[in-house]
């Protein structure tokens, strides 16, 4: 990894979050044994344990109990023979700033802020000379947040650094930073639309994608067309 | 007779009006509307307003299977069909670990620049009879034609492909098709150099995309602008060579790059690129290697848990895809960044001060593709 990404991985380091709740595995302990009861759990469970590094060959913390159904096929069609190895020391947790191989991830660097400082954190890559790549949410309802994912680029170094802050979801407010990259100006209004996440400072929310008369937001996971 | 006297109203120098250019306009090739105010025929602002051929494209990614979610990511821009789909079967090939056989990785880079030129082609012309030359759309049409030729006998279809398959492509090229890819690039090598006596030399077209509609490198960071766009602005950067992936790192290519800044070197950028591709198609050609087509994968598609991201090139830019897994056989969450949206979102500012008839040669520049806006 170039030096540059560890110089910025230090200077995100205060702007980031104490406390990282682990998304995505998070998630799936608690819907995976409630919605699908009759999905052949005891078939799967004796696989899971050998197939489940298969699978994680990965960075991503996968909890042995996570993923149950995916288990049997790559576990036979794969790899069976290394996959009781790495079984036994569990990935680590993702750190609030976390240095990824580019290979795995598509990223280099990835940073969960604190809300209050994705401003700053923009400032940290307009500084660096960084492009604006993206700005999308994400929702989780089971732990009652709304996720915003900011994406950067650089033009000269191909590096890649996202990072992610967490919010409400019943209070869904965050600073814009299209007055640092005017680019996101397009990106939050239609995360706007489609989150109903309310970026304070926005020159214009009405609804971009949506029907001007839209007051719904698709992407929300309980929404009913 | 009686004539009524007129009435000075206000500062008429200091007086705006608003019109629509759209949403049902040429110029805007597609359904894409543009709040203009307007001061005579100069331009104060222009507000894009996308969003009439919304689908909500990535709603139906966290619905529906991976394989079943295919077909939709050839239906984004409906020109660059191949790339796009590169970079939803890239995304879940590098989460799920997936080999990809050498030749299927030919095969897409062949098919994938074949597309991307006569992507180029139709927006070529496009332009060009945006600023009134009719003629060039017909030649880039029948030149276009014959890459639709090639990639219909292999796909099957003319425009939304879905050819490419996770782990490799769903049916294999024969010989006849290397041999018409081979005979391609010498014609269109040709057919390159009429162009450039046609339009590239022509003092009307230059007279009308020499100077006009500048965009900063600076403002291309700003705005995340990407493709020849980008690459017009003096900025040196194309995803297959700055997060390469497939196999264009095999591959003896150049990158276009002009530093004027106007529509004439997005323009330019474009024809070269049309060369570059060319390039890329012969070597390919000529070391295509025997062997399957299509990894190993299973029957059941499920990603690990997290998030992964995959950028390609498309005919207009960069074009990448997130998705983010929760373990389960549809995805969690698809997101789609794509170029034109980035490209279209600083016309805004890159359009101040100018004349109406200039703004739909800028527009023109950034060659837009509205479904690929709206999604």
């Amino acid at each position: 990894m170039s030096s540059s990404i560890e110089q910025l991985a230090k200077e995100f380091a205060p702007l980031a979050v104490k406390e990282m709740v682990q998304l995505p595995p998070a998630l799936v302990p608690k819907p995976a044994p409630a919605p699908k009861p009759a999905a052949a759990p005891a078939a799967a469970k004796p696989a899971a344990v050998p197939a489940d590094p298969s699978v994680v060959g990965r960075v991503i913390p996968n909890p042995p109990s996570v993923a149950p159904t995916p288990a049997p096929k790559p576990a036979v069609a794969a790899a069976p023979k290394p996959a009781p190895a790495p079984a036994a020391p569990p990935p680590p947790p993702p750190k609030p700033v976390q240095i990824w191989k580019f290979e795995d991830k598509g990223l280099h660097l990835e940073v969960t802020v604190e809300p209050a400082n994705v401003v700053a954190a923009a400032e940290i890559m307009d500084r660096h000379g960084f492009a604006i790549d993206a700005v999308t949410g994400m929702d989780w309802p089971t732990q009652g947040l709304l996720e915003v994912i900011y994406d950067f680029l650089h033009f000269q170094t191909g590096e890649r650094v996202a990072y992610r802050a967490r919010i409400a979801r019943n209070d869904p407010k965050i600073a814009t930073i299209s007055k640092v990259f005017p680019g996101a100006d397009w990106h939050e209004r239609e995360t706007h639309d489609f989150f109903g996440i309310n970026f304070v400072g926005h020159r214009d929310l009405s609804p971009f994608m949506l029907p001007d008369d839209a007051t719904y937001h698709p992407l929300l996971k309980d929404f009913k067309a | 007779m009686n004539i009524p006297q007129l009435i000075p109203v206000g500062d008429p120098s200091a007086e705006t009006f608003t019109i629509n250019l759209g949403p049902q306009h040429p110029a805007t090739h597609g359904v894409l509307r543009v709040k203009l105010e307007m001061d005579g025929e100069f331009i104060v602002n222009a507000q894009p307003v996308p969003g009439y051929i919304h689908r909500m494209h990535e709603k139906m990614g966290e619905n529906r299977t991976y394989a079943q979610y295919l077909p939709n990511t050839s239906r984004i821009d409906y020109l660059s069909a191949m790339t796009y789909t590169h970079a939803f079967v890239g995304a879940v090939e590098k989460a799920a670990k997936i080999e990809v056989p050498l030749r299927a990785e030919y095969i897409r880079v062949i098919t994938s620049e074949l597309n991307r030129i006569s992507s180029h082609l139709v927006g070529w012309g496009a332009w060009i009879m945006d600023l009134g030359g009719f003629t060039p759309i017909l030649y880039a049409f029948d030149d276009r034609e014959k890459i639709l030729d090639l990639l219909e006998a292999i796909t099957g279809s003319r425009l939304t492909y879905c050819y490419y398959r996770f782990g490799g492509v769903c049916d294999d090229v024969d010989q006849t098709f290397i041999d018409g890819c081979k005979a391609f690039v010498p014609y269109m090598r040709e057919r390159m150099k009429m162009y450039k006596k046609l339009v590239t030399g022509n003092i009307i077209f230059r007279k009308r995309v020499e100077g006009i509609g500048p965009i900063s490198a600076e403002m291309c960071r700003k705005y995340g602008a990407c493709g020849p766009v980008l690459r017009g602005s003096g900025v040196n950067y194309d995803v297959r060579k700055a997060e390469p992936y497939s196999i264009y790192n095999q591959f003896d290519f150049d990158i276009p790059v002009y530093q004027e800044c106007d529509s004439l070197a997005r323009y330019l950028v474009r024809m070269d690129e049309i060369e570059q591709s060319l390039r890329i198609i012969e070597q390919a050609c000529a070391k295509i290697p025997e062997g399957p087509f299509q990894g190993k994968v299973p029957r059941i598609l499920k990603l690990p848990v997290g998030d992964t991201c995959f950028a390609t090139e498309c005919g207009r830019g960069r074009l990448l895809v997130r998705i983010t897994s929760d373990g389960k056989e549809e995805a969690y969450r698809i997101r789609l960044r794509t170029p034109c949206f980035t490209n279209l979102s600083l016309f805004e500012e890159a359009s101040q001060g100018m004349m109406l008839a200039d703004a739909i040669s800028l527009m023109a520049s950034l060659d837009l593709v509205i479904p690929d806006i709206d999604r």
